[in-house]
């Protein structure tokens, strides 16, 4: 029997299990969404197609899935390159599905034509314009493939029209082709590194391990790392996009380190003689100037990828692999009685922890926007799924949301893309419908993707927004005020909107909190509501982000908040 | 340093787009990009000669060898690698200066493909050195035009087995 | 005296007396944020980026000069990408300035790093990375350059973060000289000649006009040849006021929701005459059966659009109002008398109707309506979709710059912040942005810019609470399988707009039409008003995808 590309394409979703879209149409995908009509496939319309990808992203981030989501040609798909780039910086796994002109109308400058494959070449893991519709199936079991093994990232597929129109016959189930790449170090060579690593740790002192996203993505990792550094007493550190590989809350975790992390875990690193970075990069956010980063340790670099070890950073030993196997490999290879002390160090962490905690003022009448962060924290017991916009929302999140399991602090953290955290909370709530979601928002991020408050009212996805309301686009006036001279250029966000109305005006419940006694009633509240809730916390307008590095400095000089 | 690179990668339409790209996004250097394809008509060869120290060159070939379409890198040691480039190379001569220039491609086996009143066109392939060395000598004539494919290279099997 | 790149960057866009910029800052370019403080330039904030480069492309088709847009290093530079590929599609000058990280950190996945160099490389007609301060003054002098001139469109400038604090002498250049760009503006003597031979000859001639004829400013030329030589006209969308809209040989719009008479003439005519259009897919239709019986002259400043999409026999290439003038001078009409009856009589057979209703509001009717209020007053921005197309046949633009739409790109949410854009560069006109309701809650948030800035724009939501144009060929194609096209679920968009401290104003009825308009423009605020109209109207007439133009649904 003959079969259309676009019957083709839906059945290939329910191949893989795909259960949940997220989508927007257009004259080019109508073969597709006319599939979608019976199939058992829930389409989540947004209201713009950067809301689509964001919670595609969302949904992939804590369900370890593949997130879906499909927009029209031309702007439609245009809309998506945000959201593709951000996936791709945090390595998520996203398969993007765009329409695509008629094959025969491609480069003409069609209506609704733009060359999306081009333009997402250096942002996505890997993209394909499918020409013939033979090859759809094939591409698109590559492309769930692609997006979720080795190191994650977002694969992009432009469907022509007719490529979705014509019939052939079924197509057998497809043969991955795609060239598998042998390691790229012998085993002698493998087993020489793993040698010197465990040398490197039994001989260390001060050893840190600096864990980041790939110990999120790799199923079980945390388990392994968690074994290690308790066998081994090794404190660790993680990186914003690392929240929740190790418990915040266990005696050896430092936090979170670099621009923003806690005295104690930059002095930490900066100190340490034995840095066991696993699944990180060594970002410019975290490591601060690289030459002075770590500079009396010798580096050890765990990571899925070839490609980022040395990129940044020279390094003393590394081993490829998933971080699960990895760590779980170092953990059974060292002896813990064969281990230098470790004593000294973590009784001087213990003192930098006492001497240096995270600390916010506490004004009579205004509300910290960390003290919202707390209280949040409080009351959801640290079990909630957090996820941020980008700012200084962002880093308050990261400083006092103490999160104890992985896949459940959900943030931008490469591209840093502003307007990320709502579109993303409802993708997270979709995938795990009995866990509490906050979106812990700015006043200038939230107003980004604010019109996928009718998605969640909808669709009934009870998600949660605090917006720690500044008036401002805080990071940046912070910057302005300690570089610039307080000179506040076009940071103040005048003409805000009333938030509480406008939650009305979606038919969501909106709250306004203007003094520090209303935040736990107040969300408290909005835990209990069955619908989406928005929280406008008017928070103390020109707080800072403490304790900073500055742009190009060493993480262990950092600003602090000056004593009043 | 310059470094040769032989990149076999997949052969379809786009590829090439991939491999350029990153090195845009990454901004590398690179001095020349030949491709054309293999023994295995669905497999391209593209030969790279890129410039920078060796962190450099260990970066570009793990991240070239991350993509998708790439199926092999290798680092041709310049002392172990054959390497061809082709150049057409038109010359301006007078009646006086003809002679002179098919005496000197005569000496680098450089062939005569056209003639015209005032110029002669020469094609010569050979390695970079060689091909610098007839343009050296040919300028003083007036080099009215050229075209160079970039460097070609395959590694020289009677040295590993060495 | 060596001054920084921020510097150099604000004092290059005085000389290229830029007036206003649209923005959103960014730790990357904190730099020129500083030194916009001690300048003149008027600097827009929006709410998203895609905000900023809209307004900028609406600022730039509204006063004909370029428009500026700033934006930061990685999503902010990511979120321009659809207002640029818009530009770019329907040749708009705009120059885009993103931050990038520094030089040094470029390729390492840095924080908000992007290669947006590489992503814009197909959506601009040109684009610039800054590795050096000292070219820097010269890049935007060229980009500047490249916009404005020959075919316009957009050119996007990468400021690495560093290139903006190294410092360099300032010399602004003169003029400019790029090897690889030199437009053609002077058509071919002999192609005219040629041209006004055909013209001479031809029986049934048609004048098809498109968004160059704006871009050019060729308006009056356009109208003396017409009146010269009563050559029945038709356009496209972006060529709508290229001729005014009542004239008696304007034929409307033509294409796939063209008029049913502009189809019917281009199908019969023995010569067409395109002048700064490009065959378009919406425009012709199945190619085979466009204007099968004619000669092509094609005037356009793009050699590239020549003999794209169709075979031309008489190619020039030049500005159309140079062009146009020198037709102008010696052009000899043949008699097109029987021509232009015929034309008349379609025109009465098949004109463009609608069923009024006196419960329900029909959309076209809410058009009318603004259009008998404002006519010339107003400048019109749209979105995409059903209401645009009615824009098009209900509203008759009769100058140039007055309809802000997205034609090549067809990019919802470009409306509200063209509109905005349009109020900033003409601050005295009446601005209306005439919205689908799915196309404006993609980019609602601006309304907080048109407050801040208090921009008296007038947005006629036409809520008809779907996707109506992907309902519509649903209706039509998919027998009425509607599948992810119900917007039943909006905001209270009056509610809305009173949120962000605008005016929200709601009509039901047909009778409150004409009321709700009169408030909104006598009130000099933001004003969003929810026209609730009828869900199932149609688009007619409608040429099928991938059906000759002459073959039309007419309901």
């Amino acid at each position: 029997m003959k079969k259309t590309g676009a019957k083709i394409f839906v059945e290939t979703l329910l191949e893989h299990g795909v259960n949940t879209i997220f989508g927007y149409p257009g004259g080019v995908l109508l073969p597709i969404y006319d599939e979608l009509y019976h199939a058992p496939i829930r389409h989540i319309l947004t209201r713009h197609e950067q809301g689509a990808i964001h919670a595609a992203d969302g949904y992939a981030r804590v369900s370890g899935k593949v997130g879906v989501c499909m927009a029209t040609s031309g702007p439609g798909a245009t809309n998506l390159v945000t959201g593709l780039a951000t996936a791709f910086m945090d390595s998520v796994p996203v398969v993007a599905f765009t329409g695509q002109v008629s094959t025969h109308l491609l480069g003409n400058d069609s209506f609704q034509e733009a060359d999306i494959y081009g333009i997402s070449i250096p942002i996505t893991k890997y993209n394909y314009l499918v020409k013939d519709t033979a090859r759809l199936k094939e591409v698109m079991y590559e492309a769930f493939y692609l997006a979720t093994s080795g190191r994650p990232g977002p694969v992009l597929i432009d469907l022509p029209k007719d490529v979705q129109t014509t019939q052939i016959d079924e197509p057998k189930l497809p043969e991955l082709t795609l060239p598998l790449k042998g390691p790229h170090y012998t085993p002698e060579e493998r087993k020489r590194q793993l040698e010197l690593i465990l040398s490197l740790i039994s001989k260390a002192e001060r050893p840190v391990i600096y864990a980041g996203g790939g110990v999120i993505k790799s199923e079980g990792a945390e388990k392994a790392l968690r074994h290690l550094a308790e066998k081994a007493k090794i404190p660790v550190t993680t990186t914003l996009m690392g929240k929740g590989a190790f418990p915040e809350t266990h005696p050896l975790s430092l936090g979170m380190l670099g621009m923003h992390g806690t005295r104690y875990a930059n002095y930490a690193v900066a100190k340490c003689d034995l840095l066991i970075a696993v699944g990180a990069r060594f970002d410019d956010r975290v490591t601060g100037e690289p030459s002075t980063f770590a500079r009396e340790a010798k580096i050890v670099h765990l990571d899925i990828d070839p490609a980022e070890v040395g990129k940044i950073i020279q390094v003393d030993a590394y081993l490829i692999g998933q971080a699960k196997d990895l760590l779980q490999e170092l953990a059974e290879g060292i002896e813990p009685q064969g281990l230098a002390s470790h004593e000294e160090w973590l009784l001087q962490i213990d003192q930098w922890k006492r001497d240096f905690p995270l600390s916010y003022p506490k004004k009579e009448g205004v509300i910290s926007p960390q003290y919202v962060v707390e209280q949040i924290y409080e009351k959801t017991q640290g079990e909630a799924i957090i996820t941020t916009e980008v700012g200084q929302n962002q880093m308050w999140a990261a400083q006092y949301y103490k999160c104890s399991r992985p896949r459940s602090f959900i943030s931008s953290g490469g591209l840093g893309t502003m307007g990320y955290g709502f579109p993303a909370a409802i993708g997270a709530k979709i995938a795990c419908p009995d866990r509490i979601v906050f979106d812990i928002a700015g006043d200038g991020s939230f107003q980004m993707n604010i019109q996928e408050l009718a998605t969640a009212v909808y669709n009934k996805v009870n998600v949660k927004v605090a917006i720690l309301n500044n008036g401002f686009l805080g990071m940046v006036r912070q910057w302005q005020e300690l570089f610039y001279g307080r000179r506040y250029s076009q940071t103040r966000l005048s003409g805000n909107p009333d938030f509480v109305k406008i939650a009305e005006g979606y038919g969501a419940l909106g709250l306004r909190v203007e003094t520090p006694e209303e935040v736990p009633l107040a969300i408290e509240r909005a835990i209990a509501e069955d619908r989406p809730v928005v929280i406008d916390f008017h928070v103390d307008p020109e707080e800072n982000v403490y304790p900073m590095v500055p742009p190009g400095g060493a993480i262990n000089d950092m600003l602090d908040r000056k004593e009043k | 340093m310059r470094h040769i690179i032989s990149v076999l990668v997949r052969n379809h339409p786009g590829v090439l787009s991939h491999v350029v790209g990153l090195f845009t996004r990454r901004s590398y250097n690179i001095e020349s990009l030949a491709a054309g394809v293999t023994e295995n008509p669905e497999i391209t060869r593209i030969t790279i000669v890129v410039t920078g120290d060796d962190r450099v060159l260990d970066q570009v070939m793990k991240q070239v060898n991350k993509l998708v379409d790439v199926l092999s890198v290798s680092d041709l040691k310049y002392d172990q690698a054959i390497t061809r480039e082709l150049a057409i190379i038109t010359v301006k001569t007078t009646l006086q200066t003809r002679g002179a220039v098919i005496e000197i491609a005569n000496v680098f086996g450089a062939k005569v493909v056209d003639m015209s009143e005032d110029t002669i066109t020469l094609e010569l392939s050979g390695t970079e050195r060689v091909l610098q060395n007839l343009v050296r000598l040919l300028k003083p004539f007036g080099i009215s035009e050229m075209a160079r494919t970039g460097m070609i290279a395959l590694a020289m099997k009677s040295s590993e087995e060495q | 005296m060596k001054i920084s790149g921020s510097e150099i960057f604000i004092r290059s866009l005085k000389e290229e007396k830029v007036s206003h910029i649209f923005g959103f800052p960014g730790a990357t370019i904190l730099g020129i944020y500083n030194q916009l403080l001690d300048s003149d330039i008027q600097h827009i904030l929006v709410r998203h980026e895609q905000g900023a480069i809209h307004a900028a492309d609406g600022y730039a088709r509204a006063s004909g000069k370029p428009g500026v847009c700033l934006v930061t290093s990685g999503p902010g530079a990511t979120n321009t990408v659809t207002g640029v590929a818009t530009a770019f599609m329907d040749s708009i000058p705009v120059v885009i300035f993103t931050g990038q990280v520094p030089t040094s950190m470029i390729g390492n996945d840095a924080f908000q790093e992007v290669d947006i160099v590489g992503i814009t490389r197909s959506i601009t007609k040109h684009n610039y990375l800054v590795s050096q301060v000292k070219d820097l003054a010269r890049i935007i002098k060229e980009a500047f350059h490249i916009a404005t001139t020959g075919r316009p469109g957009p050119v996007l400038v990468d400021l690495p973060r560093d290139v903006l604090m190294d410092e360099a002498e300032f010399h602004y250049p003169a003029e400019v000289s790029i090897r690889g760009y030199k437009p053609n503006y002077i058509g071919h003597p002999k192609q005219i000649e040629a041209a006004l031979k055909l013209i001479a000859k031809a029986k049934r001639p048609v004048i098809y006009s498109g968004g160059g004829v704006i871009r050019s400013g060729a308006r009056q030329e356009l109208l003396e040849l017409v009146n010269k030589t009563n050559i029945p006209t038709t356009s496209t969308l972006m060529g709508l006021g290229g001729i005014p809209g009542d004239h008696p040989r304007f034929l409307g719009m033509l294409g796939m929701h063209g008029t049913k008479y502009a189809n019917l003439a281009v199908t019969e005519c023995d010569l067409l005459i395109a002048i700064g259009a490009r065959f378009d897919d919406r425009a012709t239709g199945k190619l085979e059966k466009f204007a099968p019986k004619a000669k092509y002259i094609h005037i356009d400043i793009d050699p590239a659009t020549i003999s794209k999409n169709v075979r031309v026999h008489i190619p020039i290439v030049g500005d159309a109002k140079l062009i146009l003038r020198e037709i102008n001078k010696a052009v000899v009409p043949g008699d097109y008398s029987a021509w232009i009856e015929r034309i008349e009589e379609w025109k009465r057979e098949f004109p463009l109707s609608y069923q009024q209703d006196d419960e329900i509001i029909k959309p076209q009717y809410v058009i009318e309506q603004i259009y008998d209020l404002v006519k010339d007053r107003a400048i019109i921005a749209t979105d995409v979709g059903q209401h645009q197309m009615w824009v098009a046949h209900y509203y008759k633009f009769n100058d140039r710059r007055m309809l802000l739409t997205s034609g090549g790109l067809g990019t919802m949410g470009y409306g509200l912040p063209a509109a905005i854009g349009a109020q900033v560069a003409c601050p005295d006109k009446l601005v209306f942005d005439i919205a689908g309701d799915g196309s404006f809650q993609m980019v609602l948030q601006e309304l907080a810019t048109a407050v801040q800035y208090n921009l008296p724009v007038k947005v006629a939501i036409i809520n008809n609470q779907c996707l109506g144009m992907v309902r519509q060929w649903q209706e039509l194609f998919m027998n009425k399988r509607y599948s992810g096209v119900c917007l039943k679920c909006a905001p209270d968009f009056v509610k809305l707009a009173e949120s962000y401290g605008a005016v929200g104003l709601r009509a039901s009825k047909p009778a409150e039409v004409r009321p709700v308009l009169n408030e909104a423009i006598s009130v000099n605020k933001p004003v969003v008003i929810d026209f609730r109209v009828a869900c199932e109207e149609n688009v007619f007439p409608m040429v099928p995808a991938g059906a000759g133009i002459e073959e039309m649904l007419l309901s």
